[in-house]
């Protein structure tokens, strides 16, 4: 393989014509070998990001793109090395799955010998053995995405870009393709920028995540971070579920006093508003809660299930709760929010309490 | 106009592009602007050139009146009569080849039967016969030795021929028209969404209601377009009315009149040149509806 | 029944509607191959008459076909680059380009053809030869391979194509001729057929630019049709068919592959 090489962006910045800016100028360093997931809403400019490192579109003057130490900011994206994953396969229907795989490696002109031997093992990568001489139109969009793969892996490219490659298929397929990308980007070591807005599959291929919102980076970050962490109100709400909770006073001994209840959470002394997640709330008996509430509604989902739960808060907060016990609408319900679990994006968040987390 | 302030997906489109870039962009456009090059340079000098003389031409004196060939054709009784008949001529041909196209061509379009696909091929066939050729078709049917002609000699002992008149015109018209609008209303009807006749009739609508609810309204720009291709296409017909006489009074003989007769190139010009506007509006029109359709000059 | 009913008077309709179509086809097709159409089919079938047309207007027919080819050639020389060019190019841009390429069409023949001799038929070489003729059908038929090419081209998601081939290292020059030009090749077959069609019967044009030694196909039909008898303008027109007709069924052939690909 390819020796892997970092990426960096300088003050890269597009704005098309019209006026509309896609990227305020933004300054993102990929290292060697890592995968970057970049995940964001539509329109959020993550796809602008990576067709800039591509040189698929050229940032706006001043704007720079660097490989390793070398400037490729002037380089079509013939010249730059790179592979690409493209969302709906971009196979080329003129061709065999041979030939699609084969295509980047004929346009290097290596010999007929190597060009054989590497379609062999790129095929076998991705399980495509026996393939070789199908016709695009009868393949599965499951076996397109895997020849757009191997097409891509071929050339050994120095950077491996993905444009939501996942997003045409189904559930199920999606799950499994997702594992396989992943141990196939381990295994390759290759850089990798991989763009997406599903966050499942950021968190499970990226080893760092950039949530982009309106043309720029909200946060950056290992998934652990992103999600755990969050950097602000944006964050913490694209990615997984998060409840807020207004903040009626602050008492004296440091507890908060929230509508339902009052929550021990010295580290967030002076905000409005606080946050936590609904896996992190515990349904526990009534006189051991923080907060206390009325059911009005839960939602089945199979392994859990979602409780909405009026407190009198603005909206009523939602609970990730055990599968088989059942709350009938208007039963009272009792909550417990342990400090560290509670958090506000500009405070550090509380240190796990051990004798907390043991009653959790 | 405000700038839209929303960007269609991340997706960015190289459709647009900004001012001033960084990168290889520059060689895209260079690309793209020799792809364009031959096309255009074809284009310009052996058209735009042309018209553009053509159109000046116009407004040259006409040696009868004395003044410009345009006002003239304004001031005309001659040239403004004719304007109306072509134009009365060439609506009354859409109208009729619409109707009666567009009940055919739904009905080929939803029905299957044994020996449709002939059916179709027989309406649509003559879609590229030259208008030189239509006119002869029309001398078949009503000229001298026309199968109207043979009827009514072998029925009521004397012959009668439309071909030679306005009315064989409509008829020939008539001809190169229902090829177009059937291949157009079979197309929207294929393209129409047939869950909105199903919900249409879920919710208790007849066939009449369906039709005129849902099917019409449907078709309705397809029609319309159709139309305008038709209208155009009639406007300008010059080979089915030369084959068909000489002597009929529309624009497009007067101009080969003016020319080739009176040598009189400014109306000649000028005439074209009206003729020109009015179908290149319909057209227009035609495609702003439908989008597609090219419709060629018969 | 009332749908019966229904089925059966449109069926009606439709049939006579064919009628009108097919019946002054069949009469002249008869016409073209009676030895006296005044008598009728008893007085004989014959060919002469075809005979007769080839000794008087072989020479339309092969300039026809000499037109056509070369009309191909040039509309699928400039054609492709310029539907590949308005696909590259800004939405609005290209659509102005196209309006503009649109004209020759949108305009009726005549006036082209009066434009062009008034511009450049005082050049007495060109206007005598067959390329004066030739530039009006390549203004008249290029909008038709552009169209087909280009909406090819749009369905094909031919731009990501082109990305892909790019990502894996090809030139601009290969990734045209190994990617571009293979998958609008159902495009580019749709538009020779309909220019070549086009070319062949094209009248309006050519009638205006045409000398007594470049006619082509159509213009001998009207010809014949004026000066001639029923017999020899039905069976040039005969002839006219048999060319036109394959070339229509291959249309409609070119039609459904390309609606197959979607």
């Amino acid at each position: 393989m390819s020796s892997s090489v970092s990426i960096t962006l300088n003050q890269c910045s597009r704005t098309f014509a019209g006026g509309t800016t896609a990227l305020q100028p933004l300054d993102l360093q990929v290292n060697a070998g890592e995968t970057l997931v970049l995940l964001g809403p539509s329109g959020c400019g993550k796809t602008t990001t990576l067709r800039i490192i591509s040189g698929l579109e050229s940032p706006d003057k001043g704007g720079q793109v660097l490989f390793g130490e070398r400037d490729v900011t002037a380089l079509p994206i013939e010249q730059r090395d790179v592979g690409m994953v493209f969302q709906n396969y971009a196979l080329f229907p003129n061709m065999s799955v041979a030939d699609n795989i084969a295509y980047g490696l004929k346009i290097q002109r290596l010999p007929r010998a190597e060009i054989a031997q590497r379609l062999d093992e790129v095929m076998r990568m991705v399980d495509l053995q026996g393939f070789g001489d199908r016709r695009i139109d009868a393949l599965s969009g499951g076996q397109k995405q895997r020849v757009a793969l191997a097409r891509a892996i071929a050339v050994r490219p120095k950077v491996l870009l993905f444009v939501e490659p996942l997003a045409a298929l189904d559930a199920k397929l999606r799950d499994r393709l997702r594992i396989e990308i992943g141990q196939l980007l381990r295994e390759l070591g290759t850089t990798a920028v991989y763009v997406t807005h599903d966050q499942n599959e950021a968190m499970a291929l990226g080893d760092r995540i950039a949530v982009m919102q309106a043309g720029r980076i909200a946060q950056l970050g290992t998934p652990q971070e992103i999600y755990h962490q969050p950097a602000n109100a944006f964050v913490a709400d694209f990615i997984g579920a998060v409840n807020c909770l207004d903040v009626i006073s602050t008492r004296a001994d440091g507890g908060l006093a929230v509508h339902g209840g009052e929550l021990r959470a010295s580290h967030l002394q002076g905000v409005s508003t606080v946050y936590c997640r609904p896996e992190d709330i515990q349904v526990v008996p009534l006189d051991q809660a923080d907060i206390k509430g009325t059911v009005v509604q839960s939602i089945f989902l199979g392994q859990s299930q979602r409780l909405m739960v009026d407190t009198g808060n603005a909206s009523p907060l939602q609970i990730e709760a055990p599968s088989r016990q059942q709350w009938p609408n208007g039963s009272a319900i009792g909550l417990a929010l342990p400090s560290h679990v509670v958090f506000h994006p500009d405070k550090p968040t509380a240190p796990v309490d051990a004798k907390e987390a043991a009653n959790g | 106009m405000t700038v839209a302030t929303k960007q269609p997906s991340g997706a960015a489109s190289y459709l647009s592009r900004p001012p001033a870039m960084a990168g290889p962009a520059q060689r895209k456009r260079l690309i793209v602007l020799l792809a364009l090059l031959p096309a255009l340079v074809i284009f310009c000098a052996f058209w735009l050139l042309p018209f553009s003389r053509l159109i000046m031409m116009g407004a040259e004196a006409d040696p009868s009146s004395g003044i410009s060939a345009y006002l003239t054709i304004l001031t005309h009784r001659q040239y403004l009569i004719s304007l109306a008949t072509t134009v009365g001529l060439s609506l009354a041909v859409s109208l009729v080849a619409v109707a009666i196209a567009g009940v055919a061509g739904f009905f080929l379009a939803r029905q299957r039967f044994f020996g449709k696909s002939i059916l179709v091929a027989i309406l649509t066939f003559p879609l590229a016969f030259p208008g030189v050729v239509v006119g002869f078709l029309v001398i078949m049917l009503g000229g001298r030795q026309g199968a109207l002609a043979q009827t009514s000699l072998w029925l009521f002992g004397e012959r009668w021929m439309f071909a030679y008149s306005l009315a064989g015109l409509f008829i020939g018209y008539l001809y190169f028209s229902i090829p177009r609008v059937i291949t157009t209303v079979m197309a929207a009807c294929d393209n129409l969404d047939q869950s909105l006749e199903e919900a249409a009739r879920s919710l208790g609508a007849n066939t009449w209601q369906v039709t005129k609810d849902v099917i019409i309204p449907g078709i309705a720009p397809a029609l319309l377009s159709t139309g305008a291709i038709c209208f155009a296409t009639s406007m300008g017909a010059f080979g089915t009315a030369f084959t068909l006489g000489t002597r009929l009074s529309i624009l497009p003989l007067n101009i080969y009149g003016e020319f080739t007769n009176n040598a009189n190139f400014a109306m000649a010009a000028a005439l074209s040149v009206v003729l020109g506007v009015i179908t290149w509006m319909a057209l227009s029109l035609a495609r702003r509806l439908a989008g597609g359709n090219l419709g060629a000059s018969v | 029944m009332k749908s019966r009913l229904r089925f059966v008077l449109q069926l009606s309709f439709t049939l006579l509607v064919c009628l009108f179509m097919i019946v002054p086809v069949a009469m002249s097709v008869m016409a073209g191959l009676t030895e006296n159409y005044f008598v009728g089919l008893e007085s004989g079938l014959t060919l002469r008459w075809v005979d007769e047309v080839w000794h008087l207007y072989a020479d339309t027919i092969w300039l026809s076909i000499k037109l056509a080819l070369a009309c191909l050639l040039i509309t699928t020389l400039i054609g492709i680059p310029a539907a590949y060019g308005l696909l590259r190019s800004r939405r609005r841009w290209a659509n102005a380009i196209e309006e503009l390429l649109l004209l020759p069409v949108a305009v009726p023949g005549l006036a082209t053809a009066l434009a062009l001799l008034l511009a450049y038929g005082s050049y007495r070489e060109f206007r005598g030869s067959w390329l004066f003729i030739l530039v009006g059908h390549v203004l008249f038929t290029l909008p038709f391979m552009v169209r087909a090419v280009l909406s090819v081209m749009q369905t094909a998601k031919l731009p990501q194509l082109e990305e892909a081939a790019a990502s894996l290292g090809a030139s601009f020059r290969q990734r045209f001729f190994g990617v571009i030009i293979p998958n609008c090749m159902s495009g580019i077959l749709a538009g020779a057929l309909m220019v070549v069609t086009l070319s062949i019967g094209e009248f309006n044009i050519t009638w205006m630019l045409h000398t007594p030694l470049t006619k082509t196909l159509p213009v001998g039909l009207a010809d014949s049709y004026a000066s001639m008898r029923l017999e020899v303008g039905s069976a040039y027109t005969l002839i006219f068919l048999v060319m036109v007709v394959p070339l229509l069924v291959a249309i409609q052939w070119a039609g459904r592959l390309t609606e197959q690909r979607r």
